[in-house]
C-alpha cells in the first residue's frame, strides 16, 4: 500500500485495476473521462483499454469480454448510458461470467450536461444492482466490492458516481501493483442456451432476476457501507437518510446533533431490512439526496408496506429543491427547517458585507482564442446573410458557437441529433436552408446514421463537419479519425470523405476554415445545391498546436471601428488603453489570422498558424 | 491545524496547479486534505474555483459561506464573487489584473474593475492586492502568477503552510528548469 493524492476518477480507475480488471472501454463524457485515461496511464501492462466509437460499442465490447470470463469496465457519463442502454437492458437478462462494472457519472447542476437524470433509477428499470459512492476513498474501495458482487451473481452492476466524487481529490492509501488481483479469463465457452437471447430465455431469467434481487436486498442490508449512525436516537426521534456527496455535507452540518443518520450505498436493490431498522421509533425523516427522490420514495414505500407512521420528507415535500445541485447552503437550510432551528453555518461567522458589489462579470464559456470553429461559424454566417436558414448544432466545443456574437446554433439536443433535427425542419419547410454542424468525434459516434437517413430519405441538407482532429471538449481524446488510440498506437485513420462518398454524397469538400474568403465562397456555392452536401472544415484544435506567429494591431492603421471585437468575440481581442482601438492579448492569441482577414483596413498582421499537431504525451 | 482555502479565477489562469501545490505541501506535512475543483466547460473562459480543506474532520471538500480562512483570487471580479465565503477576519490575496469577459468586450455586459477593487478594499479587512503586471515585468514572465499569489498567501499567515513545504511541492511537481523562476516568484513582493 502507498499514499497518493487522487481525483475520484483516478481512485476509481486504480480500484478497478486492484480488482484485476482485464478490459476497459468507454466514450469520453464529463465527469467520467479521467477514469479510462487513468487506466491507460497506470496500465500494469496486461489491461486492454480502448476509447470506443460510442458508448453502445463500448458496452458491447465489455460484454463480450465478460462473456469470456474477463473482468471488464465500461465508462460513460449519464447521457452516454442512454446510448448504451439497448445492449445493457438485454445484457441483464443474459448475464455475465467475468465481473462487469458499468461506470456512469451523473452531473447534478447540471454543470456540463443536458439532463439531470439520476442513474440510480436506471437500476429499478433494468433490474441491475447500483452502487453509489460518497467520497474518493469510498469509491476506491467500493468498486472492488462491485466487481465481487457482479461476478458472484453473474450480473453487470452499475457504479454511479457524481461530479463531486469524480472530480473531488483526497489523499488516500492505495494498493501497489504487486497487490493487484490477477484475473485469468477462462475463455468463451459455447453454450447457445445461455448466451443467445430468445423470449423463452428472457422470461425464465426474468423470474430468476426478480428472485435474486430480493435476496440481494437482504445481503445489502448487511453491507458495511450501508450504515446507520447513532442507532440509539435520543428524544428528537428524527433521522436523516442520505447518499453520495450529500453524506459528507450532512455529517459536516449535523456534527454532534442527536440525529439518526443512514447512508445508502446501494440504492438498488434497496436494503429494506436496514431501512426498517432505521425507521424504528422515528417520527420524521429528511432525505438529503441527488438527483431524484429515490431514497425518499423507497422509504415512503416501506412505510406504506409495513404501515409505519413515519413522516418522510425531502424533495417531494418541498424541503429540498426539485432541481439543481445540493449546495452546503441548501442542505443547511433544509436541515434547519427540518429541526425547526436556525442555520448552523453561514450566518454566524459570515462576513458582514456592507453595500452590494458592482455587477459581477458575466462569464459564459466561449470558444478559445484561435479556435477554428469560430472561423467556420463566421464564414457560414457571412455566406448565408439575409437568407432563411436554420443552424442545427450538436454536442461538443462547437456548441459554444451559440454564444454571442456568433449566435450560430439554433438547436442542440444530444449527440448527432442536429443532423436529424435539420431534416425534420426541412421536410416541414423546404424553403429553409438547413445546416447541420457536427464535430469530428460526434460524426463518428452518432452522425453517420443520420447522414444516411438524410440521403436515403432525400432531404436537402448542408452537413458541416467541424474537424479539429480531436475530441476536444472532454480533454482531447483520440477518435477513429485521428489515427491514434488511447494506448498510443498509430493506426489507419478512418476517412470522413470516403465514408460520405460511400454513402452516396456527390458533393464532399474539405476546406481550411481559416481561409476566410475560400470558406465563404464554398458555403455560398454549396448551400444552393440540392440533396445532401458536405463541407469538412478541417483545422487542428489550438490546444494541440503551437502558434508560429501571433497577431498584432497597428494602432496607426486601426480606425477603432470595433468590427473585429464585435463580430468575432475572440477572447484575445480586447480594447486598447484608449478604449476605442483594438488590442491583442498576446498570451491568448494563437495566430489564426481570422481577425486579420476581416479587418476592413488591414491593421492587423503577424499571425501565423501552425497545423502540426504536437506529439501527445 | 484546520484551514479552509478557496482559490478562484478564470478558466486557464492556473488555479488547478496552485491547488495541487497546496495539496502536495499539506501531504508532506501529513495533513489530511480534500479538494473540490471546477473543471470542464468552465475552463473556456468561465469562472472557476477550488475548495481546499486542510486538516482533520472534514467530511466533504466543500466550504460553507462564512467559513473560508483564505481566498486566493487570480482575478478581482472572481474575488468579489467568492467573498461571501470568507469568515470574519479572513484574508484575501488577489491579483489586480482583470480578465475581461467577451460579454463585456462586445458591449452586452459591464465590468467595472476599479469598482471591484474598491469594493474589496472596503469589505476585506485583511487584503493583499498583488500587482500582477509589475510582478510579470520584474520576474520576466507572466506565467507564474499562481506561485506569486501562493507566496502572498503564505505571508498572509492564513494558509497554514510555509515557504518550505510549498518549495518542496514545487520541486516535486514542476520541471527543474523552471525551479529558479518559480522560487523567485514565491518570494516576490512589492518591496
Amino acid at each position: 500500500m502507498h499514499k497518493e493524492f487522487l481525483m475520484g476518477n483516478e481512485a476509481i480507475a486504480l480500484g478497478a485495476l486492484a480488482a484485476g480488471v482485464n478490459l476497459v472501454a468507454g466514450y469520453p463524457g464529463t465527469p467520467s473521462t479521467e477514469v479510462l485515461e487513468t487506466v491507460a496511464k497506470r496500465n500494469p501492462g496486461n489491461v486492454y483499454v480502448e476509447w470506443s466509437i460510442n458508448e453502445k460499442a463500448g458496452m458491447e465490447v465489455a460484454a463480450g469480454a465478460a462473456y469470456a470470463g474477463a473482468r471488464t469496465m465500461v465508462t460513460m457519463k449519464q447521457v452516454g448510458l442512454n446510448v448504451a442502454s439497448d445492449p445493457l437492458m438485454s445484457l441483464e437478462y443474459i448475464g455475465v461470467k467475468g465481473g462487469m462494472v458499468v461506470l456512469v457519472a451523473d452531473d447534478p447542476g447540471p454543470i456540463s450536461s443536458q439532463t439531470e437524470q439520476d442513474t440510480r433509477t436506471f437500476g429499478a428499470f433494468s433490474k441491475i444492482p447500483v452502487f453509489d459512492p460518497c467520497s474518493v476513498k469510498d469509491a476506491y474501495e467500493m468498486i472492488q466490492d462491485a466487481f465481487e458482487v457482479s461476478e458472484k451473481y453473474g450480473t453487470p452492476v452499475i457504479f454511479r458516481a457524481t461530479t463531486r466524487v469524480d472530480h473531488g481529490y483526497e489523499a488516500l492509501e492505495v494498493k501497489d501493483p504487486a497487490e493487484y488481483r490477477r484475473n485469468q479469463p477462462e475463455g468463451f465457452v459455447k453454450d447457445s442456451s445461455r448466451w443467445v437471447i430468445f423470449p423463452r430465455l428472457s422470461v425464465k431469467n426474468h423470474a430468476l432476476i426478480e428472485k435474486r434481487n430480493v435476496e440481494l436486498a437482504d445481503t445489502f442490508s448487511a453491507y458495511s457501507r450501508n450504515v446507520i449512525h447513532k442507532e440509539k436516537s435520543g428524544a428528537g426521534r428524527k433521522g436523516i437518510a442520505t447518499q453520495g456527496a450529500n453524506y459528507g455535507y450532512v455529517l459536516d452540518l449535523t456534527g454532534d446533533r442527536d440525529l439518526r443518520i443512514m447512508r445508502i450505498a446501494t440504492p438498488f436493490p434497496f436494503p429494506e431490512k436496514l431501512a426498517l431498522k432505521f425507521l424504528k421509533d422515528l417520527d420524521e425523516v429528511l432525505c438529503v439526496e441527488e438527483l431524484d427522490p429515490v431514497i425518499e420514495r423507497a422509504l415512503t414505500y416501506v412505510c406504506g408496506k409495513y404501515g409505519l407512521s413515519v413522516k418522510i420528507r425531502g424533495k417531494l415535500t418541498g424541503d429540498l429543491p426539485a432541481s439543481g445541485e445540493n449546495s452546503l447552503e441548501i442542505v443547511d437550510g433544509a436541515i434547519a427547517g427540518f429541526l425547526g432551528e436556525g442555520k448552523k453555518r453561514g450566518e454566524t461567522g459570515a462576513k458582514e458585507i456592507g453595500a452590494k458589489p458592482p455587477a459581477l462579470p458575466v462569464r459564459p464559456p466561449v470558444l478559445c482564442a484561435g479556435c477554428p470553429h469560430r472561423a467556420s461559424f463566421y464564414a457560414v454566417k457571412m455566406a448565408m446573410k439575409g437568407q432563411k436558414t436554420i443552424y442545427c448544432g450538436d454536442i461538443g466545443c462547437y456548441t459554444l458557437g451559440n454564444a454571442q456574437p456568433l449566435d450560430m446554433c439554433d438547436t442542440c439536443l444530444c449527440m448527432g441529433a442536429g443532423i436529424g433535427i435539420a431534416q425534420g425542419v426541412f421536410h416541414t419547410e423546404p424553403d429553409t436552408k438547413c445546416f447541420a454542424f457536427v464535430g469530428d468525434s460526434t460524426f463518428f459516434a452518432s452522425g453517420i446514421t443520420g447522414v444516411i437517413n438524410a440521403f436515403y430519405n432525400q432531404a436537402d441538407l448542408t452537413l458541416v463537419i467541424l474537424d479539429n482532429s480531436t475530441t476536444a471538449m472532454t480533454g482531447h481524446q483520440p477518435h477513429p479519425g485521428t489515427g491514434r488510440t488511447v494506448m498510443g498506437q498509430v493506426v489507419e485513420k478512418v476517412s470522413m470523405e470516403k465514408v460520405l462518398k460511400a454513402i452516396g454524397l456527390s458533393v464532399v469538400l474539405t476546406v481550411d476554415p481559416l481561409d476566410f474568403k475560400l470558406s465563404v465562397e464554398t458555403v455560398k456555392r454549396v448551400a444552393d445545391m440540392p440533396g445532401v452536401k458536405a463541407i469538412i472544415f478541417r483545422s487542428p484544435c489550438i490546444a494541440l498546436t503551437k502558434p508560429a506567429g501571433r497577431s498584432e494591431v497597428d494602432t496607426g492603421k486601426c480606425i477603432g471601428c470595433g468590427k473585429c471585437i464585435r463580430e468575432l468575440g475572440c477572447p484575445a481581442l480586447i480594447l486598447g488603453e484608449d478604449g476605442k482601438k483594438a488590442k491583442i492579448d498576446v498570451s491568448l492569441c494563437t495566430g489564426c489570422t481570422l481577425c486579420e482577414q476581416i479587418c476592413p483596413v488591414g491593421a492587423i498582421s503577424g499571425g501565423k498558424k501552425n497545423d502540426t499537431v504536437k506529439e501527445e504525451n | 491545524m484546520n484551514k479552509n482555502v478557496i482559490l478562484c479565477g478564470v478558466g486557464g489562469q492556473g488555479t488547478i496547479l496552485a491547488s495541487r501545490l497546496i495539496a502536495y505541501a499539506a501531504m508532506k506535512k501529513n495533513l489530511p486534505i480534500k479538494t473540490a475543483e471546477t473543471i470542464g466547460m468552465a475552463q473556456r473562459g468561465g469562472s472557476v474555483f477550488s475548495h481546499l480543506r486542510i486538516g482533520e474532520g472534514a467530511n466533504t471538500p466543500l466550504i460553507a459561506k462564512g467559513e473560508a480562512d483564505l481566498i486566493i483570487a487570480f482575478e478581482p471580479g472572481e474575488a468579489v464573487r467568492q467573498l461571501p465565503f470568507l469568515r470574519e477576519g479572513g484574508a484575501v490575496v488577489v491579483s489586480s489584473r482583470p480578465v475581461m469577459p467577451v460579454s463585456a468586450m462586445i458591449g452586452q455586459a459591464s465590468y467595472d474593475v476599479a469598482g471591484m477593487i474598491d469594493y474589496l478594499k472596503q469589505n476585506a479587512s485583511h487584503l493583499t492586492l498583488v500587482d500582477a503586471d509589475r510582478a510579470a515585468r520584474e520576474l520576466g514572465s507572466a506565467k507564474t502568477l499562481n506561485v506569486v499569489l501562493l507566496g502572498a498567501a503564505i505571508r498572509s499567515g492564513e494558509l497554514g503552510l510555509g515557504e518550505e513545504e510549498i518549495t518542496e511541492a514545487i520541486k516535486e511537481r514542476v520541471p527543474e528548469k523552471f525551479w529558479d523562476l518559480n522560487l523567485k516568484s514565491l518570494s516576490w513582493s512589492e518591496k
